[in-house]
């Protein structure tokens, strides 16, 4: 039950105002006149209770509250971050509520790593892994606290108390205190230093790694779960924006006084990269987005035929990122050379919620207040700040649930066009409002890239030496996961080619390890099968150097019987993944060789969890992620015809459908009790490979340019 | 323009212009922000709600065609959030980012209304039309069939 009316003052000011006992009261919009009602647990009451540092209220009535710092989008962190505070805390799991935390980056946010600024964005499967250690500490910190304030009240040694879920015990005297009875009367104003706390052996615990349901799924069931694009304000306007087709194009709007005279219509706004409108309702908005006549200039992506482009990419001029060993002796020396090529083509988030925001901008220009469903808040409040004007701590942050992610909401630009809207009309908010069209044609997409690899292979049939060249738009996201040090190779050379069409790249989860690993499973697939080695004895002979890569690859072809030969029309196929966490996936396909349709009957996924605080939760995400690799695999691709996005909607742009998926996912975790491993996108990269795997097991022929549409898998059978 | 129906069993009169849908009426003028928009074209499947207890797509339903009709949203299918798809869903915690859900809901609701018992074929084929970015579809066709399931033992 995330409070998504919390309006947020500086949390850190909060706490100096107040000093520790605190009356609170929920809901206290800025905006004036604001009657959003808020979650089930708080109505109108007052509360009373206790600050204990900046993560916990102990309420008198028995209830408790932790914050997440994430942003909740799909993948249960909202539950499992706290959870593990709780754990340490001995927290009574039953009567604890999360709410979402104040956007605070120097309080509640994390630098990636050392030294790096702290900050909130909500990506890259690192909530549990970046958080757990802290979240441990502090709950054992809060732990501490309560067992001394009860010590001292009852005049014994901290040692002889103990706790139990939500309590504390003297044995000897047969006492016991429920942690509100504590907050009561005892201090918390210094917790104690974590150097001297013994955090739980893994052995007590009681809620992490035990399945805890998830504390937003009722709401998710019946309807009241708020997404940005549900806020209701009075007399909030509605935003619709034109956006240019071709990224980077300039607008003029040449019928702006007949746009202005459609009823309803309260304001026309000219931004440097679409004409945005604001009217009293959804029809009037969209009748004027729909009348607008507007003349675009011209711009870089204007010349960008994606296909054409994508098929004319070469490694010259490529620059060497990093190279190990000496590659070009190593060629040399080989007793072969190995080449091929790989595609992948611009996928678009697809998430469920299109792009929204509301932004109210107060009548004397002096704050702001937005609501918004994003990965990175503390940016998306800089970003309004910046558009309006105004100090970062003058922009009052409402974080909602997000219909999806995926790193598309991660970007800050439809929070900033909404506050560019709202500049039109302060005192009145404004509800910004993408349709579907809009949130393809100017989506910003995992890139297009082509992969050139060249491997050297010696008498034994092994690679000694292999160099892959990256080639297309995407900076760095095109070279993440370009990574094969789980293999034993030991001469490795990468290079990059940076490609720039005006076209608007994003992360895309899993990131480049999505398109990456596809390119490298299958180049390495080709390789055994050219060597006549079994696809996966072949990856087990270069891992003998990772135990934890072997341990997931054996593991896969355990659980899933992987066997090489084709049985009565189906394949098997393999492929190892990095994303963080070690996946290795195994697809069981068949093939209509008059249609060219692949279907993926079963998949298997073994994974290297380490620590998993939720498993179930994690399994689901991993099948998640099996599905949207699968759809990325054989469905998914966005074209560019002159700089503009061909595809409009879910109807030529299709993602999987129930019916698409396979008819099992079987996932299994390797458990251990020290390392964290991302979860949330660990399952994706591998299953282009794996696909692509079995195809060639089945049909003697290589997939290497992804997605493996019907019609391309006919041109490859037809080959 | 005028259009009188019921509403999760409540009778009204909404106000709105020619061109409105039932969608955007529902969650604007209504304020049953349950139903949700994603495509606007009858291709996703997340805006479904009940007319006259059948499943259809709210986005590209103009409102005028529910005038003295009977209309069931998510907000009207249960009091308690304990219809038998809520508690299966709820059991199998099957949403993830959510945002599809009253769309699944209402669609799976709307089958085991017209026929208890599907097969699995049959739960497939009538839940197809819902998309799920998140790819929570194994837990939608688990929950179903833990109803049917139940319902025959």
């Amino acid at each position: 039950m995330i409070d998504k009316q919390q309006s947020q003052i500086s949390r850190r000011q909060f706490l100096a105002t107040t000093g520790g006992v605190t009356i609170a009261l929920f809901g206290a919009c800025l905006f004036p006149g604001c009657t959003q009602q808020n979650a089930q647990m708080s109505g109108d009451v007052e509360w009373v209770e206790k600050e204990v540092g900046v993560w916990v209220r102990l309420l008198y009535d028995g209830q408790m509250i932790i914050y997440t710092p994430s942003a909740e989008m799909g993948q249960g962190s909202m539950t499992s971050v706290p959870l593990i505070l709780a754990e340490e805390m001995d927290a009574d799991w039953s009567q604890v509520r999360v709410l979402q935390s104040p956007v605070d980056a120097e309080v509640y946010g994390l630098g990636w790593s050392p030294g790096r600024d702290k900050h909130m964005t909500t990506a890259g499967s690192r909530s549990i892994r970046h958080y757990y250690q802290l979240m441990r500490e502090t709950g054992a910190q809060i732990r501490m606290a309560i067992r001394q304030n009860a010590a001292n009240k009852w005049q014994v040694h901290v040692s002889e108390v103990i706790t139990q879920p939500g309590e504390v015990l003297h044995e000897k005297s047969n006492r016991k205190m429920s942690f509100a009875e504590v907050a009561k009367f005892g201090n918390f104003d210094i917790l104690p230093s974590v150097d001297t706390l013994q955090l739980k052996d893994p052995k007590e615990f009681r809620l992490i790694g035990k399945d805890i349901p998830r504390q937003d799924i009722p709401e998710k069931t019946n309807g009241t779960a708020q997404y940005a694009i549900d806020v209701q304000l009075p007399g909030m306007l509605f935003g619709f924006i034109n956006r240019s087709a071709a990224h980077g194009a300039k607008p003029k709007l040449t019928n702006k006084q007949a746009i202005l005279a459609i009823e309803g219509v309260k304001s026309v706004v000219e931004l440097a990269h679409g004409i945005g409108v604001l009217a009293t309702s959804i029809e009037s908005g969209l009748q004027a987005k729909g009348q607008m006549q507007i003349e675009w200039g011209s711009t870089l992506s204007d010349s960008h035929n994606s296909v054409e482009d994508l098929a004319k990419y070469t490694p010259d001029g490529a620059q060497e990122i990093r190279q190990q060993g000496d590659v070009q002796t190593a060629f040399q020396m080989a007793n072969s050379i190995i080449e091929a090529s790989t595609t992948n083509k611009y996928v678009y988030h697809g998430q469920m919620e299109p792009l929204n925001a509301v932004v109210f901008f107060s009548t004397n220009k002096k704050s702001a207040e937005v609501w918004v469903g994003s990965q990175a808040p503390d940016r998306a409040q800089k970003a309004v700040a910046e558009k309006l004007g105004l100090e970062v701590n003058n922009v009052a942050m409402n974080l909602l649930y997000l219909g999806g992610g995926f790193g598309r909401r991660s970007l800050s630009d439809y929070v900033a066009e909404c506050a560019e809207l709202a500049a039109s009309v302060p005192g009145l908010p404004v509800k910004l409002i993408w349709t579907r069209e809009d949130d393809l044609a100017y989506g910003a997409f995992r890139p297009q890239l082509r992969n050139f690899f060249k491997a050297g292979i010696d008498k034994q049939g092994r690679i000694t030496a292999w160099q892959q060249t990256a080639v297309g738009p995407g900076g760095n996201m095109s070279s993440r996961g370009a990574e094969i040090s789980h293999y034993d190779i030991p001469h490795v050379r990468l290079l990059r080619k940076e490609l720039d069409h005006g076209i608007r790249t994003k992360h895309f989860r899993s990131v480049g390890h999505g398109t990456n690993k596809f390119a490298i499973e299958t180049f390495i697939d080709q390789i055994a099968r050219s060597q006549n080695k079994d696809p996966y004895q072949y990856r087990l002979a270069m891992m003998q150097g990772n135990a934890r890569a072997r341990k997931v690859l054996e593991r896969a072809v355990e659980m899933s019987a992987y066997d090489p030969i084709p049985k009565e029309g189906t394949a098997m196929g393999i492929a190892f993944a990095d994303r963080d966490a070690y996946t290795c996936g195994v697809a069981q396909i068949s093939l209509n060789r008059d249609t060219g349709v692949i279907r993926v009957h079963k998949y298997w996924c073994a994974c290297d969890g380490g620590v998993v605080v939720q498993p179930k939760n994690a399994i689901r995400q991993i099948k998640g992620a099996v599905i949207m690799g699968i759809s990325l695999a054989l469905k998914e691709q966005v074209d560019f015809s002159a700089g503009k996005v061909v595809q409009s909607n879910y109807t030529d742009y299709p993602i999987l459908r129930m019916s698409e998926m396979p008819e099992s996912i079987d996932v299994d975790f390797i458990y251990s009790e020290e390392v964290l491993h991302g979860l949330g996108e660990t399952g994706l990269p591998a299953t282009g490979g794996a696909i692509a795997s079995a195809f060639a097991a089945l049909t003697g022929k290589y997939l290497n340019d992804m997605p493996f549409t019907p019609e391309r898998v006919l041109q490859v059978l037809n080959s | 323009m005028k259009t009188n129906f019921i509403l999760n069993g409540v009778k009204i009169s909404v106000d709105a212009p020619q061109e409105a849908t039932l969608l955007w009426t529902l969650r604007e003028r209504l304020q049953l922000t349950g139903t949700k928009y994603s495509c606007g074209v009858s291709a996703c499947g997340v805006c479904t709600v009940h007319l006259d207890g059948k499943p259809v797509l709210s986005c590209s339903l103009p409102l005028s065609v529910v005038e003295g009709r009977e209309v069931t949203t998510i907000e009207g299918l249960s009091k308690n959030n304990d219809h038998a798809i809520q508690l299966a869903f709820q059991r199998e915690q099957a949403p993830q980012c959510g945002y599809c859900f009253s769309g699944q809901v209402m669609q799976a609701a709307s089958l085991l209304n017209e026929n208890p018992t599907p097969t699995d074929a049959e739960i497939v084929s009538h839940m197809d039309s819902v998309l799920c970015r998140c790819g929570a579809y194994p837990q939608i066709l688990k929950a179903i069939k833990n109803i049917v399931q139940a319902g025959r033992s």
